[in-house]
């Protein structure tokens, strides 16, 4: 018998999912949030985007090509990255900032510590928090010369945190100023409902995270009653976004069930007090950074229990 | 219906030879019959090259607590006793029977006994005679099972007949087509356990078989069926003793201490045989599946006979394969020659023209958690995986590792395609060899 065999261990079958489709999931689910945005916005937002991806893809091929290391950008969990920053840039930025932003995700805050899910911080959020904080000024400008309809500057948080009364229903469907993807609720949380049913995330942390902050705020603002109010904080500052896109970051979200709980719970907690007690808006990004770090200590809190060793 | 939590949902592919019903192969010149098939000490030869042996007569006696009988298949004379490859890849010492084709048997073969006559050791004895082995994979000794220190104290006698492996369809058809000898055969367990309740568990993509085995069950008061939900591993003897029963035993425990016996469909009807009707264990029911073969089949086939007759028997290859597995995909061996015999844990023989896995290619681990959510265990794979690799034994000890099944659900799901199983599987032994070493250095001090 000359037939040539394969040998491996056993299983010899795998489900068909890969890092690569996950990815491309993920990909999906922005793009109603990214159509919307340029609709609004402009064509500026469309590149806006399209450069910070492009800056995440080189910035990895760059670096594995410094260090000999095979590319890895087919995964696509880099295109993922930038689009993340990009979608979280204001309108008008200049293109440097989204460049700078992508290779700092990239470079330092992903390769350096060994590549894909080996990260401690979301890139994209570290990426972004680093640009709000040496270019406050670009990152926090709103205006936007091209858009119609918008009636003001400010965005939705602006408006909460001064107190000015706004329509809610624009909040919700995206008809306010603000970064490019954050705006629309609707299309976001179209997204998010394609992820969830592609069983790409769970949906404990955003749904937990959601409730716990609506909750938080109800009852430190001591405006419970106000539900106009409690819906606008929701579909403002970005935490849709960030419940959905950001908080299930694989690499930087616990993997216990139990720790997934505690996890939602926490960042809703950090965000609403830092909503209403923080000077700047930014609570979603800042809050999740730091839940990021407290991610080893929530998962070594929270091992499952064996099968058959309850009890013991 | 009857269910465990977590698990996976592979493709079933049971069609593929789910109607074809059970064929007999015709036994070649020469049968090799190793002498370990079984999970416990080797047994022992007790016939000499050239000796003249029939039909059913013992030629490798059971050698210690935990060992089971070999028995000739076929009657002829033995040519040599010497060392041959089994499919995991061992060289084991096999007895090698030349088949003369008469088929001449051991006196008392075939003969018919009635079960209300026989006592308990009467039935034991006939099953360590007729060498019954699990024949669901492990090969555990049956006779063993049927001895626990206190056989008032089981009450479930769980017929496994879940068969939850991808493609294979053995089980399935001996429920169709020998149900009456698989009561039959629980019947004689259940005479060995008089405070026990015997339950045929089906999944329910076999919905007719149960159905069947259901109506047989009517008028028998300490038999009746349970149907549970078609889910990877639910055959796993933990997940299906929690399913049916609600009780939870671990790596340290045997189904026993939990009150529980659990055997394979196959190995029941065998039971039958061996009590009812004096046949002992000379055969198992094989499936031949998948895309290389002509003919997908299920054969009646006898011990010793190699696979490559059993493959031409079945109408052969109609593309040359690039895998073939030994048993299911999700826990099968790899076949990788087909000059091996057909030994006790042969459940499968599948063969793919191409390999599934050979343009697979692994990533970094991104912390899905995929793999949680499909541990039957409930342990956190992709942990136990960082700290095999980096050979940290005690990390992997308090992470439950040594608590693992094998079952491969995690490796199925892995978007990254990590060879988690393989290391576990690896681990199960490292961690004996890792406590052994500390116990000694900890004597030494």
């Amino acid at each position: 018998m000359d037939m040539k065999l394969n040998v491996q261990s056993s299983p010899h079958v795998r489900d068909s999912i890969s890092t690569r489709l996950i990815m491309l999931d993920v990909i999906i689910a922005m793009v109603p949030a990214y159509v919307w945005g340029v609709l609004k916005f402009g064509v500026h937002a469309a590149i806006v985007v399209i450069v910070a991806i492009i800056a995440a893809i080189l910035s990895e091929t760059l670096y594995n090509m410094v260090m000999r290391r095979p590319n890895t950008v087919d995964d696509l969990s880099c295109v993922v990255t930038g689009m993340i920053l990009g979608l979280n840039m204001p309108p008008e930025v200049p293109l440097f900032v989204p460049i700078v932003g992508s290779v700092f995700a990239i470079i330092i805050v992903k390769m350096i510590f060994g590549g894909l899910g080996q990260n401690f911080m979301n890139p994209a959020l570290a990426g972004r928090c680093f640009c709000l904080i040496s270019f406050a000024g670009f990152m926090n400008n709103f205006t936007s010369t091209l858009s119609v309809d918008v009636y003001s500057s400010a965005t939705p948080l602006m408006l909460l945190k001064s107190g000015v009364e706004f329509n809610v229903l624009d909040t919700i469907f995206g008809n306010t100023p603000g970064t490019i993807g954050e705006i629309s609720g609707v299309c976001l949380l179209i997204g998010a409902l394609y992820l969830a049913v592609k069983k790409v995330i769970d949906l404990r942390i955003p749904l937990l995270y959601i409730a716990t902050f609506a909750i938080c705020i109800a009852i430190l603002s001591g405006r419970a009653t106000d539900v106009n109010f409690i819906v606008a904080h929701i579909f403002s500052g970005g935490l849709i976004f960030g419940a959905f896109f950001m908080a299930t970051d694989y690499a930087t979200s616990p993997i216990t069930p139990f720790g997934k709980v505690i996890y939602g719970v926490l960042l809703g907690v950090l965000t609403s007090i830092f909503r209403l007690y923080g000077k700047s808006g930014e609570s979603v990004s800042y809050m999740i950074l730091m839940g990021n770090l407290l991610v080893p200590l929530i998962e070594s809190i929270t091992m499952p229990v064996a099968f058959g060793k309850e009890g013991k | 219906m009857y269910t465990f939590r977590h698990g996976v949902h592979p493709d079933e592919k049971k069609e593929l030879a789910k109607d074809k019903p059970i064929k007999v192969v015709k036994a070649g010149k020469t049968l090799v019959y190793p002498l370990q098939q079984h999970i416990g000490a080797k047994a022992k030869p007790v016939v000499k090259v050239g000796d003249q042996v029939l039909v059913g007569q013992i030629i490798g006696e059971a050698d210690g607590m935990i060992s089971a009988n070999v028995l000739s298949s076929v009657s002829g004379r033995v040519t040599a006793i010497e060392e041959r490859l089994v499919v995991g890849g061992q060289k084991v010492e096999s007895i090698i029977v030349e088949n003369d084709e008469k088929y001449d048997a051991i006196e008392g073969f075939g003969v018919e006994r009635e079960l209300n006559d026989m006592s308990k050791d009467d039935i034991i004895k006939a099953v360590k005679d007729a060498g019954i082995v699990g024949l669901g994979g492990a090969s555990f000794p049956t006779h063993v099972k049927l001895t626990p220190k206190d056989p008032e104290k089981i009450d479930y006698v769980l017929v496994n007949g879940a068969e939850c492996e991808p493609y294979l369809t053995s089980d399935y058809r001996l429920m169709l087509e020998e149900t009456e000898m698989l009561i039959k055969g629980l019947r004689a367990i259940l005479k060995v356990f008089p405070n026990a309740k015997g339950i045929i568990c089906v999944e329910d993509n076999k919905k007719d078989a149960y159905d069947k085995i259901t109506n047989s069950c009517v008028g028998i008061d300490n038999v009746t069926t349970a149907l549970m939900k078609t889910k990877y591993p639910q055959g796993g003897e933990r997940q299906l003793i929690y399913a049916v029963t609600g009780r939870k035993i671990n790596v340290s425990k045997l189904p026993a201490d939990a009150g529980v016996v659990v055997d394979n469909v196959d190995t029941v009807v065998s039971v039958g045989y061996a009590v009812c009707k004096s046949i002992p264990l000379l055969r198992r029911i094989m499936t031949l599946s998948g895309d290389a073969y002509n003919e997908t089949a299920n054969l009646n086939v006898r011990f010793g006979i190699s696979y490559k007759e059993v493959i031409e028997a079945a109408g052969g290859f109609k593309a040359d394969p690039e895998k073939m597995i030994s048993g299911g995909p999700m826990m099968g061996l790899p076949v990788f020659s087909l000059d091996m015999p057909v030994s006790r844990n042969s459940s499968a023989l599948l063969a793919f023209a191409k390999d599934p896995l050979s343009n697979m290619k692994e990533t970094n681990c991104i912390n899905c958690g995929r793999c949680v959510k499909a541990c039957p265990i409930n342990l956190v794979p992709t942990m136990m995986y960082k700290a095999a690799k980096s050979g940290d034994f005690e990390k992997y000890i308090k992470l439950n590792g040594p608590e693992c099944i094998t079952c491969g659900s995690c490796s199925y799901v892995c978007p990254a395609k990590k060879p988690l199983t393989p290391y576990f599987s690896y681990m199960k032994f490292a961690v004996r060899g890792y406590l052994n070493s500390k116990k000694e250095k900890e004597a030494k001090k």
